[in-house]
């Protein structure tokens, strides 16, 4: 198998991002105009320099229509993208793709989810005719059967895990606490993490991500382009896709401490940006923390830390704001909620400040001064079992 | 020689405390205690759980499996459409084999019993009921839910040889409800224990005298009446040996099961060369004369009704009223489950009713639900069948989902990997949150996930294994 990756040949040079909120006074429309305005505005173009728009959502819209309609566009593609929770991320894999190919010189992706309209908790997949036998759990008890898991087979107490995902659910919402674009901007302490309303299995809902409504947009060109753009373009290093085929569902090996389709996308990731050091190299990680385990497993499968230490790391403090490694400083699912179309823009968004040297100080992340130079971001979708994995690998500078 | 082959009773899981009704309601209850069909259950899945554990009493080695599947309820699903249908889909009967519902009374559904041991052929019959009633009312505190299911046929294999019967019919209002009603009303308590216990010495007389025995010559008699009272009153008057516990204190008066239970309960502990009378009280009386033989000696039930009574777990009373929809309980706000396709069902009907997945005929692995394609992707349709329904399995994780739409939350859920290969992550019932730990063991049993447009959406959930 080939993937051959298109590191260094694409670059972002202007993204935008909405305010991640409980939105009752803006619709998909509205959120998707302010997006795709800040971007233009950022990458100093405007809406006729754009070639093709790649479109992002997950069940807020369907076709390219929407966006075309939205911002008014004459006579552009627009290509409407759903890939579960890794909607916005696939769109922006496809846009670059595009514009690696010579297709296009200047494309815009708009991510957005307008989740808060149906009055339900939580995200609710609109049914598809079947058999009835599909199980309708919540996607918190799915991501809370690796507690149990993961704790008999390294040997964690249950104390011991709760602290590890106390201090996830805290050290993100600390982050989310300095970044006026999250939906909960308040710090929440050990003791008001552990007594909430439990959802699922453990998992209580300082465990889980939030809901919201948002859209992020970016704008990709040919790297040589870039500079006619900005002075500060991001690189694109690695942009790397699995789709899950269910295995853990059906096969009894599968044990709930890892999602091996992360692990394969991340080898894939890692080949494609040159990384032999995932943990000495990634300056930053924004990763997909729909829930406190979900994080956990995820510095595993992402090479961060050996299988069975993660949960050590997590109490030592590797990944906080001011670790060597931070994951999520802008807060994460956790701080943002979770509007399925944009999410994985957002992450982008974040690492796009943080290697422009453009995040507010209180959340600048002090890895990439001590001479990282790369930031992943990394969004899944699905289950334990049953997902699809996105990871990306940006940089400020070609190699 | 014809008769009974196999038998198998079903008690669902939870009971009701009959004290908690006058508690809670200020009216009504009792003493003692009554099965309740859990919020998954229905006529069809407990029949189905009944005709499982009758079927495993027969080796299909040496015996023909029933050539007619016949249902029996005065609760039915389903109108319109059989429901036996599902049950057959559930046994993996052939299509050859014929599937008939009959109803939806009391008696007429019971009657299955005696028309398949005076007719040829093997039959398999299957008789459940929950018995519904107002909230406080004297049928919902002395009602019952289960069910029974008979292997009949002939040959060397019966364990209860028919002897004869007797029927003494007679149009009376003893209890009446309209279709679709919730409840039933009755009539002058004492009006009916008057009529039943005649009606029931007139049909027992006639079965003594078509069969030539005497009245001391029955060693059990078995009584199905729709009171406690109606039939102690009838079974005193018989002259058997001895009368058979008709299950009311314990499990309450199960309509349409009861005959199949109480005779159960008398076969339970039959010897062989004894006499069991079952008569039953339903529009009238029935009355079958049935002989244990030497076969009954090395047949022992697949789960008699002892080991069920005795592993039942309480249910509190407003549960049970939200259970039976008296009493409309706040759902977690989630989309309620749109109704499944009946295209879809009917193409995967063997996953679906029959818990059938597929193995690879070159490596064993085994897919929940079917699958067409190896696990590694290289193969296609090299896979057989791989029936689970009877296995069992060990949860590998769990969890406690309290957000998740359940006509009953919060649901308990596992993954669990099958003994000799095969994982599935499943909803687990009649398991409490308190009880699910990895490591647990596992076994099946087919319920009524939810209904929706009216389409009762039938598979399979998990359960601990009890005892």
């Amino acid at each position: 198998m080939a993937s051959h990756g298109i590191r260094d040949r694409v670059a972002i040079v202007g993204m935008g991002c909405t305010p991640f909120i409980e939105n009752w006074s803006k619709g998909l429309d509205d959120l998707m105009i302010d997006a795709a305005n800040d971007a233009y505005a950022s990458a100093g173009v405007t809406k006729d320099d754009i070639d093709a728009y790649w479109f992002g959502t997950a069940q807020s819209a369907m076709s390219g229509i929407p966006l075309a309609r939205a911002l008014q566009l004459q006579n552009k593609p627009v290509t409407r993208v759903e890939n579960y929770c890794a909607t916005g991320s696939e769109a922006l894999r496809q846009a670059a793709y595009a514009v690696a190919s010579g297709a296009y010189d200047l494309v815009m992706v708009v991510g957005a989810e307008k989740v808060k309209d149906t009055g339900y908790q939580g995200l609710n997949a609109f049914p598809i005719a079947n058999d009835g036998t599909a199980r309708t759990l919540t996607a918190a008890a799915m991501f809370s059967m690796i507690v149990p898991a993961y704790g008999h087979k390294f040997g964690v107490d249950d104390d011991t895990m709760r602290s590890v995902l106390t201090h996830i659910a805290a050290k993100n919402h600390y982050n989310g606490a300095r970044n006026s674009r999250a939906q909960f901007r308040k710090e929440i302490s050990a003791e008001q993490i552990e007594k909430a309303p439990k959802m699922a299995g453990t998992l209580g809902v300082f465990d889980c991500a939030g809901v919201a409504d948002g859209s992020a947009a970016a704008i990709v060109c040919r790297a040589e382009d870039a500079h006619k753009y900005t002075d500060k373009p991001i690189y694109v290093k690695a942009l790397s896709f699995v789709a899950g085929n269910g295995s853990g569902l059906i096969d009894p090996a599968y044990d709930y401490t890892t999602f091996p389709e992360i692990a394969a996308c991340a080898v894939d990731a890692y080949a494609q940006a040159g990384v032999t050091n995932a943990r000495e190299q990634v300056a930053m990680a924004e990763v997909h923390d729909c829930f406190t385990p979900t994080e956990l497993v995820l510095m595993e499968d992402l090479q961060f830390s050996e299988r069975g230490t993660a949960w050590q790391d997590v109490l030592d403090g590797l990944f906080d704001l001011g670790g060597e490694l931070p994951v999520n400083p802008d807060g994460g699912l956790k701080s943002f909620g979770h509007p399925v179309g944009a999410s994985g823009l957002r992450m982008m968004f974040e690492a796009f400040l943080q290697l422009r040297g453009e995040a507010p100080e209180e959340r600048t992340i002090s890895s990439l001064a001590a001479g990282r130079k790369l930031a992943l971001t990394h969004n899944l979708g699905g289950y334990p079992g049953e997902m699809v994995s996105f990871i990306s690998l940006l940089g400020a500078e070609l190699d | 020689m014809r008769g009974i082959i196999s038998w198998g009773a079903y008690l669902p899981y939870r009971r009701l405390d009959r004290s908690q009704i006058s508690a809670f309601i200020g009216q009504g209850g009792g003493r003692g205690t009554r099965t309740v069909a859990s919020f998954d259950e229905d006529t069809t899945t407990m029949g189905v759980e009944a005709a499982r554990l009758a079927m495993r009493g027969i080796n299909p080695s040496t015996q023909p499996g029933p050539d007619t599947l016949i249902f029996g309820t005065a609760l039915p699903a389903y109108a319109d459409r059989s429901n036996a249908t599902a049950i057959h889909a559930a046994l993996r009967l052939a299509a050859g084999v014929a599937a008939f519902d009959m109803g939806s009374s009391v008696g007429s559904a019971t009657a299955a019993l005696r028309m398949g041991l005076t007719s040829g052929g093997s039959q398999l019959v299957v008789l459940s009921d929950m018995r519904t009633g107002l909230a406080g009312s004297a049928d919902e505190a002395a009602g019952g839910d289960g069910a029974s299911a008979f292997v009949l046929g002939d040959g060397d294999a019966v364990v209860a040889e028919y002897l004869g019967s007797a029927s003494f019919t007679e149009e009376f209002l003893d209890r009446w409800r309209a279709p679709g009603e919730i409840r039933s009303k009755v009539w002058d308590d004492k009006f009916s224990e008057v009529t039943y216990v005649k009606a029931g010495r007139s049909a027992y007389a006639s079965a003594l005298a078509a069969t030539g025995l005497e009245a001391g010559q029955v060693d059990l008699v078995a009584v199905a009446a729709p009171t406690a009272r109606i039939g102690s009153a009838l079974a005193g008057k018989l002259g058997a040996v001895k009368v058979v516990d008709d299950l009311t204190a314990t499990v309450g008066a199960t309509g349409a099961a009861q005959p199949g239970l109480v005779l159960a309960n008398a076969l339970e502990q039959a010897e062989p060369g004894q006499v069991i009378a079952l008569v039953v009280c339903a529009d009238g009386a029935e009355v079958i004369f049935l002989r244990a033989t030497d076969a009954l000696a090395s047949f022992s039930p697949a789960r008699s009704i002892e080991t069920q009574l005795a592993s039942g777990a309480p249910l509190a009373y407003g549960r049970f009223l939200s259970w039976r929809g008296m009493i409309n309980v706040e759902p977690p706000r989630r989309p309620e489950p749109a109704r499944p396709s009946g295209t879809a069902a009917f193409r995967s009907g063997d996953w679906k009713f029959g818990f059938v997945g597929s193995r690879d005929t070159t490596d064993g692995m085994v897919f929940m639900p079917p699958s067409r394609v190896s696990f590694d992707g290289t193969r296609t349709d090299e896979m057989e069948a791989a029936p689970m329904a009877d296995v069992v399995g060990t949860i590998a994780t769990f969890t406690v989902d309290r957000l998740a739409y359940s006509p009953s939350p919060p649901i308990v859920f596992a993954v669990v990997d099958f003994d000799g290969g095969g994982r599935l992550p499943i909803e687990l019932t009649d398991t409490d949150a308190d009880e699910v730990a990895i490591g647990g063991r596992v076994e099946m049993t087919f319920r009524r996930l939810f209904t929706a447009d009216g389409i009762h959406n039938y598979f399979w959930k998990g359960k601990l294994i009890r005892g």
